[in-house]
């Protein structure tokens, strides 16, 4: 069953090459852009918590699961298989982390999770690609499956002990934090300060250097590792490969099955591996139903991020950012915020204009001035909001961008052997 | 091979997969049961204890739920579309009948038949969104209705928050009135459990299924699109048109999902309103292969192990989980058995006709003189 939907009497657009550093640079351009906005923002509107240390702490830490799950989804479509079940994947490294942390240490939790984690994208490498059943089908049974098994073995494996219960795990040993505390006071001393631009990168700085689990900065490197083994190595090439063009992969003699099953089952264990962070670093221990779907809103990042590193990383910060700033329910930084996105949709508008697409400009730009009615009209937001923010975005983006994102040509085809010809 | 002959292998092959998808996923239960300590004894004698009355009459209202999910996604996946947004439309649906019902703007049986007809336009609408970003965007209706779902649950929850009542911890629409509710048929005398009247709609809604897949034009459009994309459109089949109406219809009877239960039973949409049914369904489905009695079966069977977990937990401690690992298992390994089913009928359908083209050729050669 086809997931790939190309626009009938719309080519897709090739994406222009460009050279790596100009692309980087642009990304270093836009990130500055929203910084310098939400600075001003925060001091015209004076929602201080809107960039508050708190606030992208929390969002850092709510975005590494879905960072990990997104890539993890990377890794899995990248090779032509569509993963709907990184949620299961992810489920199953929560149980991990809980079972492996509890008896044998941290380590051992977070390799035992990408261990459960990739023993279900095993299952799922062997139904889709082995088997050809629809990848479709098999992650919806694997998320059925690795719920229930989730629960089923928690009562096992923790109801007699203390602290633990059916449900849950004992509290469990924490990854050590980057030894960066002494940086702390100075910045959190700036950041009270309330100066424009100046104040905010210190926030910023205290953010990331403030009480830092290496897991995160573990996630970040991965994020990284993934770029360059998929995009700068012989191996990267031939699993891209897979995923673009099976037969003419294999025509040149990649063993298709054989990098199917890798990207698959790496991409367990990195679903698995944001199971562990959720269970040693957000929280305190395993919980039945802990994930609460974000592994579908890590497939939702890589999505939003057009199958690239780079870019499913920040779409995770972007939608770590809206649900932590849910969970801290300051209302204030919400109202601002869309402000910033008022002012965001009018100047993409702009861009669109630039580029003569005058219908999405014209949308981006009533959505803007929408988004600025609803600033102005109101003074409060409510959570539920920006709960969906995450899965509205990527519904926007996938409507009005379709243009501009290309899956892998070959992502979630049915390959059999030597039907190459 | 004669006409009948092949009727029958084809009957064989078609109860094989799920027969062995049974038989291996009871393995695995059992595997599972032992590794962890429990009784493997303990939950195959429960499992198989013949149900009471009162639960026969359970398994068949949870079955209804459970079929009317299942046509939901099977008229999708018949033509290949993948509607896994059947939880969301069943949220929305159900809630959007129940808030109408319960403000008794009407009474009686036209309050409830309006209300019904609202959660089913409501559902189909959140399910055509899905269908129209399709056809007008090309996006896919896979990451669509993940996202749907996830939107109708916060949407829902927002909504139940403003206009719902607090009663202890619950929130809650408000009841349906009396005249509104739709009574029990009382099929087993003296089980204390009744049918749930509106129940009858799996039966109104499966004979609908099976005469419009195979008795209208429509029907063999849907299963021409499902069968080769291509070969429909160059037949004059408007495809686009089929995605956005099947999409509308899927939603439609996913809309039915909670009707049962809000005039039955609970007469109003809480927070303990059961979910989980719309994958459930999606799972039912594939076991029955999309067909209407396919899936009926699979519902039964579901319907059967859900209701013989609460006996696992009460007589054995065993943990009721074991019951959805063992549906997800059943679905997965029937999935690879139809599909290994498939490859197999193919290879055969090949050699036999690589076996009638020789002879043919054989024969030629022979007869020349």
């Amino acid at each position: 069953m086809s997931v790939a939907v190309p626009v009938s009497g719309q080519p897709q657009a090739p994406v222009p090459d460009e050279p790596t550093g100009s692309r980087a640079a642009r990304w270093v351009a836009y990130a500055l852009a929203i910084f310098v906005l939400v600075s001003l923002v925060r001091v015209l509107t004076g929602a201080d918590d809107i960039d508050s240390a708190g606030a992208l702490r929390a969002a850092l830490i709510a975005a590494v699961p879905i960072v990990l799950a997104g890539i993890g989804g990377l890794w899995s479509e990248r090779a032509g298989v569509v993963n709907i079940g990184l949620e299961g994947m992810m489920i199953m490294g929560t149980l991990g982390a809980g079972y492996f942390g509890y008896h044998y240490g941290v380590v051992a939790g977070l390799l035992g999770a990408m261990a459960f984690g990739a023993l279900g994208g095993l299952v799922h490498a062997i139904a889709t690609v082995t088997f050809g059943v629809d990848h479709i089908v098999s992650g919806v049974a694997i998320n059925i499956v690795a719920a229930g098994l989730a629960a089923f073995l928690a009562k096992a494996f923790f109801s007699g002990l203390e602290g633990g219960g059916p449900t849950q795990s004992p509290p469990l040993p924490r990854p050590v934090n980057l030894p960066l505390a002494f940086l702390a006071d100075p910045l959190g001393e700036l950041e009270e300060k309330h100066w424009f631009l100046v104040s905010d990168a210190a926030s910023l700085l205290r953010a990331v250097t403030d009480r830092i689990s290496v897991v995160t900065v573990l996630a970040l490197v991965l994020v990284a590792f993934t770029g360059w083994v998929l995009w700068h190595t012989g191996f990267g090439l031939r699993l891209r490969s897979v995923g673009e063009s099976p037969s003419a992969a294999e025509s040149l003699g990649v063993d298709v099955y054989r990098y199917k099953y890798i990207g698959v089952v790496v991409s367990g264990a990195l679903a698995g591996l944001g199971g562990a962070y959720l269970a040693l670093v957000a929280a305190s221990g395993y919980q039945n139903g802990m994930t609460q779907g974000l592994g579908y809103i890590g497939l939702a990042a890589m999505i939003f991020g057009n199958w690239r590193p780079l870019g499913t990383l920040v779409a995770a910060l972007l939608f770590g950012y809206t649900q932590s700033i849910n969970l801290r329910g300051s209302t204030d930084s919400l109202h601002a915020l869309l402000l910033v996105i008022a002012v965001v949709l009018v100047i993409v508008g702009v861009l669109m204009v630039v580029r003569r697409a005058p219908r999405n400009a014209a949308l981006l730009g009533v959505a803007g001035l929408l988004f600025l009615i609803w600033f102005v009209a109101t003074d409060s937001v409510s959570s539920k909001f920006t709960g969906m923010a995450p899965y509205v975005t990527t519904l926007l983006v996938l409507t009005f961008a379709a243009q501009q994102l290309r899956m892998p040509a070959a992502d979630g085809q049915t390959y059999r052997k030597g039907s190459a010809g | 091979m004669n006409r009948a002959g092949n009727w029958v292998g084809g009957l064989l092959m078609v109860l094989a997969a799920p027969v062995l998808a049974l038989v291996l996923s009871g393995i695995i239960a059992s595997v599972l049961l032992l590794a962890t300590g429990y009784s493997v004894g303990d939950f195959w004698s429960i499992l198989l204890t013949a149900p009471s009355e009162r639960q026969v009459v359970n398994i068949l209202n949870y079955g209804a739920i459970l079929y009317l999910s299942g046509v939901a996604a099977a008229i999708g996946f018949r033509m290949n579309l993948f509607n896994i947004g059947v939880e969301g439309q069943y949220r929305i649906g159900a809630f959007a009948g129940a808030v109408f019902a319960g403000s008794g703007w009407l009474t009686g049986p036209l309050n409830t038949i309006v209300a019904i007809l609202i959660a089913m336009v409501s559902a189909a609408l959140w399910a055509g969104i899905a269908g129209f970003l399709r056809v007008t965007r090309g996006v896919s209706e896979v990451i669509s209705t993940i996202m749907l779902n996830a939107i109708a649950g916060y949407l829902v929850g927002y909504f139940l928050r403003k206009l719902g009542e607090q009663s202890g911890n619950a929130t809650s629409t408000k009841d349906v009135p009396e005249s509104s509710w739709v009574g029990g048929i009382d099929i087993l005398k003296g089980s204390g459990q009744e049918l749930l009247g509106l129940s009858l709609f799996a039966v109104v809604v499966g004979v609908l299924y099976w005469l419009v897949l195979n008795k209208t034009v429509f029907g063999f459009n849907l299963r021409a699109t499902g069968g080769s994309e291509t070969a429909a459109v160059a037949s004059g089949v408007d495809v686009k048109r089929m995605v956005v109406v099947s999409m509308l219809l899927s939603g439609a009877v996913a809309g039915l999902i909670g009707m049962p239960v809000l005039f039955g039973d609970a007469h109003n949409y809480g927070s303990s309103f059961q979910t989980g049914i719309g994958f459930a369904g999606i799972a039912v489905a594939l076991l029955g292969r999309n067909n209407p009695v396919g899936i009926a079966l699979g519902a039964l069977i579901f319907s059967y192990l859900h209701e013989q977990a609460n006996n696992l937990n009460i007589l054995a401690g065993i943990s009721p989980d074991i019951v959805q690992v063992t549906q997800g298992v059943i679905v997965l390994c029937v999935v690879v058995a139809y599909e290994v089913a498939r490859r197999v009928r193919v290879r055969i359908e090949q050699a036999s006709v690589a076996a009638a083209l020789e002879t043919r050729r054989s024969e030629r050669t022979e007869v020349p003189a």
